[in-house]
């Protein structure tokens, strides 16, 4: 099925980014009941139907010239949202490897490959991008090798060592995180950067299953995994460093502009592990959609008023919807029908 | 273990009177690329019953074109290994699984101190080949008996010089495990793949000199070995399944078409844990506790008693 590319939007400013019909009936809806707790919600990536954000390991939808855009204007700005530690250039080469073997394989109407030993030629067509390099060798890129190819993939990526039986961060792309930073987080191990997560989520002994799964994945059997949360406007960067630019914004919310204003923020979470490196990846995906363009699907606007009407203060609060979660609740409820009849 | 690749046999060759190295190519497209450390199951159709022995990679990660193992003929094995030294030939194909690592190289290590008993030496070829690419600095202990073990030993000497300290056993030459630990770097680690003994005594010198355990690193697969026959039950379905004496109960369950997640089939990843409620069990494994082998135990390495039926929850 071949991807439709839209025209230039914007995740700022003038925030002009919105989804097609088509765009809405693939969003990731992450909820499969009617309330949300934290789970060990983890599955094999096994392929799904075509068209769907499941079919390929990495996903490219229509927004993907315009996401590549945002990318490289927060990295204008902040050239650090991109990190390698030295012993993880291996671990970059292979991400490098993989996107590009995935996406030539699952696109190629956009991109293509072709190796000859260590001689390699990428095309990026959306992008205008014709590369001939040596695999392995970085000065035969325009930059370092992460940086390098995921400027050209949607989503943000986290490139975890793999030692001590636990796994930690550093290495990354971060432009477009739900609240929190690579820089605060290099280094860090599982636990450590899941410590500001809401107890519950500890007492339920998530990371502790979580983790001794992620160690065990294999080449080739990658897992995955949605998460949520929301966010005013279709903004990308909601990064904590640049939460003096967006945090006010939760203050803006009205009855009025509500259904325009607040996103559903799902993440699509995928984690192979790197072949030569032993690394694990992470790739965090992200989809925006305004209340508006979810509730022409009405099941979704029922089921996310139920959600929202009944989320522990704490999750609620740790994903900062405590501002205008009553809004937006307010807004949903014209789609449940048990509750109006109520 | 879920998908297999299928392989071809491209090269043997003989390295010493019992180890035997082969290379295999894919089939079809390219093989999945490994790290140093990674093994693969190796599936090997005897006539009377299927094995799946796990073997290291030795070839050079950043070249994953082919894949290369060596095997050393066990006499006192279940055949796996007489059937690749003895039946396997140039150009056949075999199943093997997709590569995983349970022995990897500690990213953060500022010196790596390599030490192989016989065909332990078997991951540090792959080590090598990465520290060299890496110019990590190294040193590689190797022990083995000239004229039997002593795979690899010239090409080493040549290409790893002052790096390389060989003990032959024929020559009376021991390794020397006191010695050995001392005066190391501070960020040194200790990576041992060879005989039980050896991994006991460099453990015990380690812990003497107070290296923390997280910077000794070993190689500990636990092949299934063999026992005495046993019944297990699957108390959800009521099956019973015997389990000869040269299979594992992993093995038995498998043939009896009950899927376990399994990864090493050594006791040591903890994937195919198996919850249990009676029966005698000889746990063989290097990964529970004693308080959860009160109830769960690893059937890969792990046997059932002659009392009576293992009453297995499955
Ligand atoms: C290795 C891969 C992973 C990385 C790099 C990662 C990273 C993160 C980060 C950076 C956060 C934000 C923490 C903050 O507030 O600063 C987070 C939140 C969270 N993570 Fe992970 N994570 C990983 C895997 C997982 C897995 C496998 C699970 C669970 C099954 C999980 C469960 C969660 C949960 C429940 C939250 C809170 C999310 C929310 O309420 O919005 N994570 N993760
Ligand atoms: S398969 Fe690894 S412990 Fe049994």
């Amino acid at each position: 099925m071949s991807v439709v590319m839209k025209a230039l939007e914007t995740y700022r400013d003038d925030f002009t980014f919105r989804n097609s019909p088509e765009a809405i009936a693939r969003f990731p809806f992450p909820f499969p009941e009617d309330s949300y707790m934290y789970s060990v919600n983890l599955e094999p990536a096994t392929p799904r139907e075509p068209g769907s954000v499941f079919a390929h390991w990495f996903d490219i939808d229509e927004h993907y010239v315009s996401e590549m855009a945002e990318r490289a204007r927060v990295l204008e700005r902040d050239p650090d949202r991109c990190l390698v530690m030295p012993h993880m250039a291996q671990a970059a080469w292979d991400t490098l490897e993989m996107l590009m073997e995935h996406l030539a394989a699952d696109y190629p109407e956009h991109f293509a490959l072709q190796r000859e030993g260590a001689q390699w030629l990428w095309s990026n067509r959306p992008l205008g991008i014709e590369q001939r390099f040596t695999f392995g060798d970085a000065s035969t890129l325009p930059c370092e090798p992460l940086e390098y190819i995921t400027r050209q993939a949607q989503g943000d990526f986290a490139l975890l060592d793999q030692r001590d039986g636990d796994l930690f961060m550093d290495a990354g792309m971060v432009t477009c995180p739900a609240d929190w930073s690579l820089k605060f987080d290099a280094g860090m191990s599982f636990k450590q950067w899941h410590a500001p997560v809401p107890g519950v989520a500890h007492q339920l002994g998530v990371f502790e299953r979580a983790l001794k799964y992620l160690v065990n994945i294999q080449v080739g059997h990658p897992v995955r995994r949605l998460n949520w949360t929301m966010t005013i406007n279709p903004r990308l960067d909601t990064s904590s460093e640049t939460f003096h630019e967006w945090g006010h914004e939760r203050g803006e919310v009205t009855a009025e502009n509500v259904a325009s204003l607040v996103h559903l923020r799902v993440e699509l979470q995928f984690m192979p592990r790197l072949p030569r490196s032993n690394a694990l990846l992470f790739g965090i995906r992200t989809y925006l959609i305004s209340l508006e363009e979810l509730a022409s699907n009405p099941a979704w606007a029922c089921r996310l008023h139920r959600v929202l009407r009944d989320l522990p203060d704490e999750i609620a609060d740790y994903k900062g919807l405590t501002r205008y979660r009553q809004t937006v609740v307010d807004w949903l409820r014209q789609f449940d029908p048990q509750a109006c009849a109520a | 273990m879920s998908a297999l690749l299928e392989v071809q046999v491209a090269a043997v060759r003989q390295l010493t009177p019992v180890v035997r190295e082969f290379t295999f190519a894919a089939v079809n497209g390219r093989l999945p690329g490994f790290s140093s450390g990674s093994h693969v199951q190796v599936v090997l159709p005897l006539a009377e019953r299927t094995l799946r022995n796990a073997y290291s990679l030795l070839g050079d990660p950043r070249d994953s074109g082919v894949y290369r193992i060596a095997v050393r003929l066990q006499e006192a094995s279940r055949g796996g290994s007489r059937y690749l030294h003895e039946q396997v030939q140039v150009g056949d194909r075999l199943q093997i699984g997709v590569p995983s690592n349970l022995f990897p190289l500690h990213s953060l290590a500022r010196h790596h101190i390599l030490v192989a008993g016989g065909i332990g030496i078997t991951p540090f070829m792959a080590y090598l080949a990465e520290l060299e690419a890496q110019g990590a600095s190294f040193e590689l202990h190797y022990a083995y008996r000239s004229g039997l073990t002593d795979a690899y030993t010239a090409e080493l000497q040549a290409r790893l010089g002052a790096r390389f300290h060989g003990y032959d056993a024929a020559a009376g030459q021991r390794l020397d495990c006191a010695n050995l630990l001392t005066g190391k770097p501070l960020g040194s680690h200790l990576y041992i793949c060879g005989p039980q003994r050896l991994l006991d005594d460099l453990r015990a010198r380690a812990a003497a000199l107070g290296w923390s355990a997280g910077r000794l690193h070993w190689e500990a697969f636990a092949a299934p070995e063999p026992g005495l026959p046993f019944t297990a039950e699957l108390t959800r379905s009521g099956q019973r399944i015997a389990v000869a004496g040269d299979h594992s109960l992993l093995e038995a369950l498998e043939a009896a078409g009950v899927e376990v997640p399994n990864l090493c089939r050594g006791g040591v990843c903890g994937q195919c844990a198996t919850g249990y409620l009676g029966g005698e069990v000889e746990h063989r494994d290097h990964y529970l506790d004693e308080q959860q082998r009160s109830h769960v135990l690893m059937p890969c390495v792990s046997r059932g008693g002659c009392s009576g039926p293992l009453l297995l929850d499955l």
